[in-house]
């Protein structure tokens, strides 16, 4: 076993996710099938290797940045549009802090 | 719908038609046919005949009406559309509304292209099957007991189906060209960074691809032209000047060298192992020059592509919370109860599954062992690629080890449905431009995609080659 049901429900925990008493078992089930697959890249060595972390290619650092203009941004009412609870033109949430 | 972009712009400057017209006929087909495979989630009416009358408007005025006039298209529902409702595939956007329009979407829209509708797909791309969309699955219009492929199923079946000319689709392990190939029709992956990601919602940035599907190799290249390059509201979008790729497609490819990766053909069912060696055949009669080539590290492509892939998800996907996006759990007392169960109602399986995974991989202890080592054998199967491309000018091979497979088949298997992926995800990994073309059928009747593989930039290298199989395929 590559995974136990104790880990799945820490990293559930971690992901902010609320699994119910079945879906640890599978997701226990599936995720150790998929992490055993996984294992397969310890075969290689890879201590010669520099990490890949974005498809790069040749331009000059400071081509990424924009012009340094004022843009108009997407304005509070837009950005609220989709909110599940707003108020006061902001999101709103359960009380966070207790009186 | 039979036409393409081509036969659309002749007869629109021929005055045959009107763009409205052809936006009325086009969703009119669309809704009824609909029901059959459930390709579309949403009809844009509205949208499209505005952008038809805008292109009518232009031709009576005697100014050019763009690249895509009055072409209908098919948006993927994880591209956003202003005004226009985008899902993602998932209950957790069910009713979202996106504040901006995607750059592609943009580009599209100024060459004159009528959007319709938004495609179903897997819920927030994360599929090989279209199964995992909450509104349900779509059928391939080829065989409407199978699976159209995943994720952009519904962008492959509207243009299999006629109900679409072209559509969009995304790419982050295989997502356009796997579902081209199991319904027959044309995607393109191309380089990363040649079309924006802006307002494609983000699944793994570091390899999230937008790119098109046709009926013709044609049609895809004028779409591509028409969305690639630089755009300064994604800073990974490239500068790399774009060139003309449909003036490209003269049939001629007497003298190409092209590759076959030995790594593609293990694993390779038959019936599709049969038409990807007509299609070499086909290719040599041609004139290219067929060499023998090695990826060594296509098998450890898959591991590391679901490493790299959940853990950016992960991350991604942590935005769904409650708070910004549409919807919150009913049943929330606190803030953080309130993201749990807002998260478990939103979400489904495949969806859980991949940010469980990118949540373990990216975790305190096991960063190391799992994501830094796919970041290192990621640079390892670029590496196949760069080399191969010294003794190369395309690669081709399969696309998937087998045509599609019907409904509920693999549901139960996700380790099984990931194996698959094997020969798409190396050219998502490696950021080269790859795409499908309709190679032929299986004896059961089911289409095979051939997958073309050029150099960083080199999309034309990868359209010429297609043209020239596709025009030798046809006559």
């Amino acid at each position: 076993m590559k995974i136990t049901e104790q880990e799945v429900r820490r990293v559930a925990e971690l992901a902010n996710l609320a699994l119910t008493e079945d879906e640890i078992v599978r997701m226990t089930h599936d995720m150790d099938g998929i992490l055993e697959h996984m294992e397969k890249l310890k075969e290689l060595d890879t201590s010669n290797v520099q990490p890949m972390s974005q498809v790069l290619y040749d331009s000059a650092e400071t081509a990424t940045l924009r012009a340094d203009v004022e843009r108009k941004p997407l304005g509070n009412a837009d950005a609220l549009a989709n909110a599940p609870v707003s108020g006061q033109g902001y999101f709103k949430v359960p009380r966070v802090i207790e009186k | 719908m039979k036409q393409t972009v081509d036969s659309i712009r002749t007869d629109l400057l021929a005055k045959k038609t009107t763009a409205e017209e052809i936006a009325r006929e086009a969703l009119k087909f669309a809704e009824a046919e609909n029901p059959k495979t459930n390709a579309y989630l949403t009809f844009s009416p509205e949208r499209a005949l505005a952008a038809a009358k805008a292109v009518d408007q232009k031709i009576a005025a005697g100014e050019d009406p763009g690249p895509l006039a009055g072409v209908p298209i098919g948006v993927k529902d994880v591209i956003l559309t202003r005004g226009l409702r985008t899902t993602c595939g998932s209950r957790m956007l069910e009713t979202y509304i996106p504040p901006y329009d995607a750059t592609a979407v943009i580009r599209i829209e100024q060459a004159g292209g009528v959007i319709i509708g938004k495609t179903n797909c897997d819920e927030f791309a994360m599929g090989s099957s279209n199964e995992n969309s909450a509104f349900g699955p779509v059928r391939n219009p080829v065989a409407l007991d199978r699976v159209p492929g995943g994720s952009s199923g519904g962008s492959a079946a509207v243009v299999a189906q006629g109900t679409a000319v072209l559509s969009l689709g995304s790419d982050t392990g295989g997502s356009i060209r796997q579902p081209a190939s199991f319904c027959g029709v044309t995607g393109v992956t191309p380089t990363y960074g040649r079309v924006s990601r802006y307002g494609l919602t983000a699944f793994a940035s570091s390899l999230d691809h937008i790119g098109p599907f046709s009926r013709t190799v044609r049609d895809s290249a004028r779409l591509l032209q028409v969305m690639a390059g630089r755009d300064e509201m994604d800073s990974t979008s490239a500068f790399a000047p774009v060139p003309d790729y449909v003036t490209a497609l003269d049939g001629n490819i007497k003298g190409m060298k092209i590759g076959i990766p030995k790594e593609f053909f293990e694993g390779l069912a038959s019936d599709t192992g049969d038409v990807i060696q007509a299609a070499i055949q086909t290719l040599q009669k041609l004139g290219c020059e067929i060499r023998e080539i090695h990826l060594p590290h296509t098998a450890y492509a898959v591991g590391c592509y679901y490493i790299i892939c959940t853990a950016e998800a992960s991350s991604n996907l942590a935005r769904y919370d409650g708070v910004r996006y549409t919807r919150r759990s009913a049943d929330a007392g606190t803030l953080q109860d309130m993201y749990r169960k807002t998260r478990d109602e939103g979400f489904g399986a495949e969806c859980k599954r991949r940010i469980m995974l990118g949540t373990y991989v990216l975790s305190s202890g096991y960063y190391d062992a799992y994501y830094l080592k796919a970041q290192k054998v990621r640079a390892l199967v670029a590496q196949d690629y760069a080399q191969a491309f010294e003794q190369v000018d395309a690669i081709v091979g399969p696309v998937s080890p087998h045509p599609a497979f019907k409904l509920g088949e693999k549901v139960d298997d996700p380790t099984a449905m990931y194996l698959s992926d094997i020969y798409t995800v190396t050219g998502d990994l490696a950021g080269v431009p790859c795409m499908s073309v309709p190679a032929g059928k299986t004896p059961d009747g089911l289409p095979v995609g051939l997958q073309i593989i050029a150099n960083h930039f080199n999309e034309t290298a990868m359209f010429r080659v297609a043209d020239a199989f596709e025009k030798a395929s046809i006559s």
